[in-house]
């Protein structure tokens, strides 16, 4: 019966070892022109099963592994420890505007926290083909080139301080977002107001709707 | 248990069963866990048994090959949804390497750990109860399983959804709807406020004529503040056009009889008549019938279990989730459901592995549609509490969704809402 008892720790690490560890291994402090020091990332452990526990409370309304179905939903798997944290937390004291997420982050201490993103760094991000606008992709996808490049690195596909995963997020959730920076009520890093009140002046207010439907299209890293 | 033991349970499981269904234990056979009902719960349970242990023989048992979701049924009722949209089956949770078994289990032998499916005996070293509930017949007087057929309750989703629909859209412009709302508990505290709000958006759009009129039980119900707000916004709510009319208990709202040859319900003190162009009663409900068969509720028609594990009080390695069971704050709700279902896989896998469980989380998180663009929610994260048994709420967090929330917040919720459906349906049967 030895086989009944590693099982359930042979599953909940597999995620982690099927994962290569380049997503979350630790980055030299590099010195670009923004003089920005990057934080060393936060590297994952094999998932407890407290991990377990907690992420499975999740996954109900986030999908399977973290991989939301939509249409609004945001996909979390894959998201970076530090990112998922700070997001909790921001949740957690009200400083990010949500629906239903503020009132569920006051439920946790900052272990179980750790324990969420811990699980869910190490799933995959699985993402569903939606509807978006070819026009709007199209000058979305310059937008991103001209302004959001440098920290939504590799067409928003990596998760790097804090930039989330955005290609092929939702939509509507992408809009939600986009809207709540433009209407000041999410917080975004000094570097990121810059860029994004410069986009909305040379490019009208439509420019967010473009950007958020060039990331809702990314499906395939390769054809990027 | 270690392996002593697991011959010995087994051995005694089969004999007594009559059967000769010895596992072949040079293969590291494993334990049998039987699931009855393959709901909210049931299928969650199946599926993350198997997740969490492998090696479990894990059989899920439900009465019928499809299922039809109670969640957005609400919506079809409306009309704004299909009903093959809520319509669900078990072809996919085979994949997983659980025996699915379309069937009705009928009763059982809890001390000598079998169940009867049909003229089958199986047996089991732990038993997953998850079977929903049974409508009181009777406990208004008048409405039975035959006046349901006329009255529909669609408090179980499927034929009944698609009676109350068709009804629905034969009444004439001008027809009065009747609700009427059992006392608590039920399944799905926010459920008769939901429909009246998705009829009245029907009846708004279809037949201006007509109105929805909830004869509660009750004095107070789930989510009032916000339904009556988004009922003031939508459907004229306290106006004397209003689309709603809702009365409490204390109000001649209380619903004693129905007479289904008459399509009447009495209600309020002198047991007043009124006629409905349509009547839907909610009965008041019990855990399903088989909890009972198997000796599993209390004189209320519950379930009481440990809240940590949820084994029942009155049976050993017998585990009741879902609607049926009773779990404190959490509501009977398909979410509650699902985070119960996870427990109590994570509780009997600790115990066939013979180690400690983890401290148990639990999540609800319920959204109402009350109109286009337009939802509600409710969300709670609880703990389990060791001193007196209980799951409870964590302090300051959870609750409902803001008083004054903006119209576009109000438009996310529906959206997330229907995110809420596609994933937590795809946990359960992908
Ligand atoms: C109108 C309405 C709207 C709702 N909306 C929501 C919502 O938006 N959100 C939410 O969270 N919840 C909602 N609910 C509540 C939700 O449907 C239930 O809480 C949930 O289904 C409970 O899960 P369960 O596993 O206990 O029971 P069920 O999902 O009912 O599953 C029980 C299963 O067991 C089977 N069964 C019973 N007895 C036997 C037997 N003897 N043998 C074999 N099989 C058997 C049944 O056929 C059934 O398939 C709603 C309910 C209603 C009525």
């Amino acid at each position: 019966m030895k086989h009944l008892r590693t099982s359930a720790l042979a599953m909940a690490c597999c995620g982690l070892l099927f994962n290569a560890p380049s997503a979350f291994a630790s980055k030299d402090d590099d010195k670009d022109d923004d003089k920005k020091k990057k934080k060393t990332a936060t590297a994952a452990k094999p998932v407890s099963p407290r991990g377990l526990m907690l992420a499975n409370t999740c996954v109900g309304c986030h999908g399977q592994g973290g991989s939301s179905l939509g249409p609004a939903t945001p996909t979390i798997s894959g998201m970076a420890i530090d990112t998922f944290t700070d997001a909790m937390k921001a949740y957690r004291e009200g400083k990010r505007p949500s629906t239903v997420m503020g009132r569920l982050a006051k439920g946790y201490t900052d272990e179980d926290i750790a324990e969420m993103a811990n699980y869910f760094v190490t799933q995959k991000f699985v993402r569903v083909a939606q509807k978006t606008d070819p026009a709007k992709v199209k000058a979305g996808k310059k937008l991103h080139k001209d302004n959001c490049e440098k920290c939504h690195e590799e067409g928003g596909f990596k998760d790097e301080d804090g930039s989330s995963i955005l290609a092929g997020q939702w939509l509507p959730y992408l809009q939600f977002q986009m809207a709540d920076f433009n209407a000041k009520k999410r917080e975004m890093p000094e570097k990121m107001a810059k860029r994004l009140n410069a986009m909305i002046k040379d490019n009208g207010d439509k420019s967010l709707e473009e950007v958020a439907h060039f990331y809702a299209s990314q499906q395939d890293k390769k054809a990027k | 248990m270690n392996r002593r033991e697991f011959l010995k349970t087994t051995a005694l499981g089969s004999m007594a069963a009559g059967l000769i269904s010895i596992p072949y234990i040079a293969k590291g056979a494993g334990q049998k866990v039987i699931v009855i009902g393959g709901g909210a719960g049931g299928t969650i349970a199946a599926k993350y048994l198997k997740k969490m242990d492998n090696s479990l023989d894990v059989t899920l048992i439900e009465r019928n090959a499809d299922y039809f979701t109670c969640f957005m049924s609400n919506e079809v009722i409306g009309g704004d949804r299909k009903i093959e949209s809520i319509k669900f089956n078990y072809e996919r949770l085979k994949k997983h390497g659980i025996n699915v078994i379309i069937g009705e289990v009928t009763g059982g032998d809890l001390n000598a750990k079998t169940i009867k499916v049909g003229d089958k005996s199986l047996n089991y070293d732990k038993l997953v109860v998850s079977p929903g509930v049974d409508m009181k017949w009777g406990a208004v007087e008048g409405y039975d399983e035959a006046a349901s057929e006329k009255m529909p309750h669609a408090w179980k989703a499927g034929p009944q959804t698609a009676l109350l629909r068709k009804q629905l859209e034969a009444m004439p412009d001008g027809g009065v709807v009747l609700i009427t709302a059992p006392a608590n508990p039920f399944r799905c505290p926010p459920g008769p406020y939901e429909r009246a709000s998705l009829v009245a958006q029907y009846l708004k759009h279809h037949k201006p004529k007509s109105k929805v009129i909830v004869l509660d039980a009750k004095d107070d119900f789930a989510k009032k503040g916000l339904f009556e707000q988004a009922w003031k916004e939508l459907y004229g709510y306290g106006t004397d056009k209003s689309l709603i009319e809702w009365r409490s208990a204390a109000n001649q709202g209380k619903v004693s009889r129905v007479d289904a040859a008459k399509n009447a319900v009495y209600a309020g003190e002198m047991g007043d008549e009124i006629v409905g162009a349509v009547v839907n009663v909610i009965p008041p409900q019990s855990a399903g019938k088989i909890a009972t068969a198997l000796g599993l509720t209390n004189d209320a028609g519950w379930c009481p279990v440990n809240r940590k594990t949820f084994e029942s009080s009155q049976a050993k390695d017998v585990h009741v989730i879902g609607d049926a069971c009773m779990a404190d704050a959490m509501p009977k709700a398909a979410y509650a459901a699902n985070s119960q279902a996870k427990v109590c896989a994570a509780a009997i896998v600790a115990a066939l592995q013979g180690k400690e469980m983890v401290a148990p989380a639990y999540v609800n998180t319920c959204y109402s549609i009350v109109g286009h663009d337009y939802g509600i929610s409710v969300a709670a994260v609880y703990n389990y509490k060791a001193d007196d048994n209980s799951i409870a709420p964590v302090q300051g967090a959870g609750g409902v969704s803001a008083k004054d929330a903006s119209a576009e917040d109000r438009k996310r919720e529906m959206l997330y809402g229907l995110s809420w459906f596609n994933n937590i349906t795809e946990d359960m049967f992908g």
